[in-house]
């Protein structure tokens, strides 16, 4: 196999606050194929946002990148300063945010800031990269362009300005989109249009996709992979069918049961007892093991690690999974 | 937007009456106009004849009503103290007035919303640090001690700038201008600068506060996220959306500086109308400050709608012709 598109090893994401150092993003390992769509979910604070921001090299200070390495097609991104990066943003890597209602500049026609977008990206006149706005508005649904190209932010619905947003990130033909939450604020019957667009977008043209969600739904329906967080390390990291189906992880199985389902009548949802815990009181060994039915001596002791800490991986940070016993 | 301009003439009118209402009351009721007027020899069927001829007998209303009329004709009466035109006096004072406050707040924004963004993008620097530091202080000078500080470094010490007056002028049909001549800019210069110190740091802690606010929004990381470099970011995309709060505190800010821009006429002997204005407080010189009343609050409400009109102009969610196109969801 090729180089991936996204390589990320051993990813340390700290906040350095006055009650010491918290670990936002503990050890990550992931890597992205071209046309590969990842899906990564977990709960509010699990990390997963912060992965996205690591990446796009947009943490906001004091967090910073404390470890580990990014790699965007071979080259290493995560070294590079504030002017290197600025040159990769949008270019290689593009960005969908989760509310479209703010994610416009509201003072900007959405012309204008598609043309800006891909002005900053290409040597384009400023006629054709009108006439490139205008194709670029077409392709992501957006009736009568001609006339709505010189329209405010405020002259769109949410979802039309999320088509707007998915626009804008593709207006370079980035290599990597990353798009944190981008059907949350949506409305359900919105929010399919909007991931299948994406969806078809990026595989015309073999853009990787990094999907942050809080939403297994979406995942399944969207992503080739998954990658599961839970209190900033990976917990699961598989297909998706093999996740959704056989998960490993007694968190993800934990997360696949609070999914209610249409097909199958069920009496309650399957709920975790407790809560994640917050990144300054993580327990030692496996974040999850105060929840855990499973947990033994080792999950105590010891953190599990996906197999080999290996970006292309499959597995479950778990001692039950990795070595069938938790002594 | 013929709508808007209508209602907010209306407002205005309504404003502008009841301010004419105010000045037309001191005008008529603090101290006697006839006492003021005649000289002390006068026999007291002289001074009823006076009354008489002045209207001073007609009922409150119709006095009120000649007031108003004459106001909007531009007619003040005669200054007590000059015996000439009220509105004369003024017309000769205000360019003087109005040139500097321009000056004034030109230069606050120039100097003003440079440092707010500066201080904003680069917190916790050590210059931003010093710069909100000396900003307290230029919120605390008082501006009558800028000027003579001003005064003393570049009048006296130095001698590269004059310390009093206006300079030469240049008419312009009735408007006499300062800002034609060398001299007259030259005199301009301290004058400009002493009324600014307030404003520039005004103008900066303001657009510092807003920048703080809009640099934490959605659309600035986006932006960020799409490659748009940080100049072109701080300065265009982030700024724009800090200028509504400033265009209001402009607009109030002239207002107030044509209003009270008497301490640094004072200081430097400026021929404006603060120089006017208390020249006829120390001789109860009443028509004058009853036009000086009318003739500020006039500037003010005038201001006020500029403003409106500004904001329509930075925001276009704030058009009513844009609203309408509210596209289909989905």
């Amino acid at each position: 196999m090729s180089d991936p598109v996204l390589e990320v090893r051993n990813l340390r994401v700290e906040f350095p606050t006055r009650h010491g150092i918290l670990t936002a993003v503990d050890d990550i390992s992931l890597s992205i194929g071209r046309g590969e769509i990842l899906g990564v979910v977990g709960e509010s604070g699990a990390g997963k946002s912060m992965t996205g921001m690591a990446i796009l090299g947009l943490l906001e200070p004091p967090g910073r990148i404390a470890g580990g390495e990014i790699r965007l097609s071979g080259d290493r991104i995560d070294s590079l300063d504030e002017r290197q990066m600025q040159a990769i943003r949008g270019r290689r890597i593009g960005a969908i945010f989760q509310d479209p209602l703010t994610s416009l500049n509201p003072l900007f026609r959405v012309g204008d800031q598609l043309v800006e977008t891909i002005r900053l990206h290409s040597d384009l006149s400023r006629g054709a990269a009108r006439a490139r706005a205008i194709a670029l508005m077409k392709e992501v649904g957006i009736p009568a362009v001609e006339e709505r190209i010189d329209n405010y932010p405020h002259q769109f619905s949410g979802g039309m300005r999320q088509r707007i947003v998915i626009a804008l990130a593709l207006s370079a033909e980035p290599e990597l989109i990353i798009a944190d939450e981008p059907t949350t604020a949506l409305d359900v019957s919105i929010q399919a249009q909007i991931t299948a667009l994406l969806k078809r977008l990026c595989r015309d043209r073999g853009t990787a996709v990094m999907l942050v969600t809080h939403d297994m739904g979406v995942i399944a329906e969207t992503a080739d992979r998954v990658a599961v967080m839970y209190a900033g390390r990976l917990a699961e990291l598989g297909p998706v069918d093999e996740v959704v189906r056989r998960p490993q992880h007694p968190y993800t199985s934990g997360l696949m049961g609070s999914i209610p389902s249409l097909r199958r009548e069920v009496d309650e949802l399957q709920m975790i007892p407790g809560a994640m815990p917050r990144l300054g009181a993580i327990p030692t060994g496996c974040a999850f093991n105060p929840r855990c039915a499973h947990a033994g001596p080792k999950c105590r002791r010891e953190v599990p690690r996906v197999a080999g800490n290996d970006p292309s991986g499959n597995g479950a940070a778990c001692w039950l999974a990795l070595e069938g016993e938790t002594a | 937007m013929l709508a808007f301009l209508i209602k907010r003439t209306a407002n205005a009118v309504f404003v502008m009456l009841a301010v004419a209402l105010l000045a037309f009351v001191i005008f008529r009721f603090f101290g006697d106009p006839v006492e003021m007027m005649v000289n002390e020899q006068a026999t007291q069927a002289d001074r009823a004849e006076l009354r008489e001829r002045l209207g001073l007998n007609d009922s409150f209303a119709t006095q009120y009503l000649r007031f108003v009329t004459n106001a909007v004709q531009g007619d003040f009466g005669i200054s007590y103290r000059n015996q000439q035109d009220v509105m004369v006096l003024i017309g000769d004072r205000f360019p003087a007035t109005f040139e500097l406050v321009l000056v004034a707040t030109a230069i606050s924004l120039v100097v003003g919303i440079p440092l707010g963004v500066i201080t904003a993008v680069h917190r916790n620097s050590r210059l931003a640090n010093l710069l909100q530091l000396g900003s307290i202080v230029g919120v605390s000078l008082p501006s009558f001690v800028v000027g003579i500080m001003l005064i003393l470094a570049f009048s006296v010490s130095l001698g590269w700038l004059p310390a009093f007056g206006r300079g030469e002028t240049v008419d312009i049909g009735w408007w006499s201008t300062g800002l034609l001549t060398p001299s007259g800019r030259q005199a301009l210069v301290l004058p400009a600068i002493s009324l600014s110190t307030f404003q520039i740091t005004l103008v900066m802690r303001l657009v510092r506060a807003e920048m703080l606010e809009v640099l934490r929004s959605d659309y600035v990381k986006f932006a960020r996220a799409r490659g748009v470099p940080a100049p072109r970011l701080h300065w265009v995309h982030a700024l724009r959306n800090c200028l509504m709060p400033v265009i209001t505190l402009t607009g109030m800010q002239i207002g107030n500086l044509i209003a009270f821009a008497l301490v640094t006429e004072t200081v430097f002997q400026w021929p404006g109308m603060g120089l006017l204005f208390i020249q006829a407080v120390t001789f109860v010189d009443i028509p004058v400050m009853a036009a000086y009343l009318m003739l500020v609050s006039f500037i003010f409400v005038l201001l006020n709608t500029l403003v409106d009109i500004a904001y329509a102009w930075v925001d276009p969610r704030l058009r009513d012709d844009t609203a309408k196109a509210g596209g289909a969801n989905g």
